[in-house]
């Protein structure tokens, strides 16, 4: 059954803001973690529709790529929240302030 | 159907009071993702999404948030600044959409389907050994690179 492209980009599109709205409105930083990782993955069903689309592999192999990358950036955000937690005992965004942003 | 279910339950990712809550929708998301991955004919990718993400980053997620236990659950008040934002959400959301509107599909390829031979899993290796090694290699670097930094940084403080 061929899917129309259409349809998975409206659906990256959808995923894409979700994340963006979470990473703006949510205050907990381990959220804002998991809406960016729902972001790079709307980022990935837009290279793998497309690699259909075009009938070509380079976007499947950036599609693997870029979950490595995103499993390392998750193991660095996550290390940054618990050094934060160490020394600040807060997750909450709004909290942390040294820099009176 | 899948895309109901990712979408959705990327929504109660955003919504949801509790982290480990959210942390299990997440799991969920990228699973339909994963069922979307199969039907478009990405069954490599759809399985090392299932395998890193479902499996590894989720374990990670869920450690943090169990090591960081999570005070009253006041963190989705809406104030002034999420009106303000979720304004600036939908805005960006309207523009990729008449970005949409303007554009044109290029034209789908012939028949004969490139992604398929001998497989997905083949093909997918032929490409990555053979025209992407060195952004292999590099990607190999950077996870190197990742899991030192998470070493250091989430080490205790050495007193001294």
């Amino acid at each position: 059954m061929p899917v129309p492209p259409t349809h998975v980009l409206i659906i990256s599109l959808l995923l894409f803001s979700v994340g963006m709205i979470g990473v703006l409105i949510r205050r907990n930083v381990i959220i804002i973690l998991m809406s960016i990782e729902l972001i790079m993955n709307a980022a990935n069903l837009n290279l793998i529709a497309f690699s259909r689309q075009l009938n070509n592999l380079v976007g499947q192999v950036f599609g693997v790529f870029t979950i490595a990358v995103a499993a390392g950036e998750v193991a660095v955000g996550l290390a940054v929240v618990l050094a934060l937690y160490r020394n600040r005992a807060t997750v909450y965004v709004d909290e942390v302030q040294i820099m009176k942003g | 159907m899948l895309a109901a279910v990712a979408v959705s339950s990327a929504v109660m990712v955003v919504l949801s009071r509790n982290a480990i809550h959210a942390a299990i929708y997440l799991v969920l998301s990228f699973l339909s993702m994963a069922g979307l991955y199969v039907i478009l004919e990405a069954e490599f990718v759809a399985a090392v999404q299932v395998l890193v993400y479902a499996g590894g980053i989720m374990v990670l997620f869920l450690f943090v948030i169990m090591l960081v236990n999570l005070r009253d659950p006041s963190g989705s008040r809406v104030g002034l600044h999420g009106v303000l934002s979720g304004g600036v959400g939908l805005a960006v959301v309207a523009l990729i959409l008449s970005v949409y509107g303007r554009g044109s599909l290029p034209a789908s390829s012939a028949e004969g389907s490139v992604l398929r031979q001998g497989g997905n899993l083949e093909a997918v290796g032929q490409a990555i050994f053979a025209d992407y090694l060195l952004p292999f290699e590099i990607v190999s670097v950077l996870l190197l690179v990742a899991m030192i930094a998470a070493i250091v940084l989430a080490r205790p403080i050495p007193k001294d």
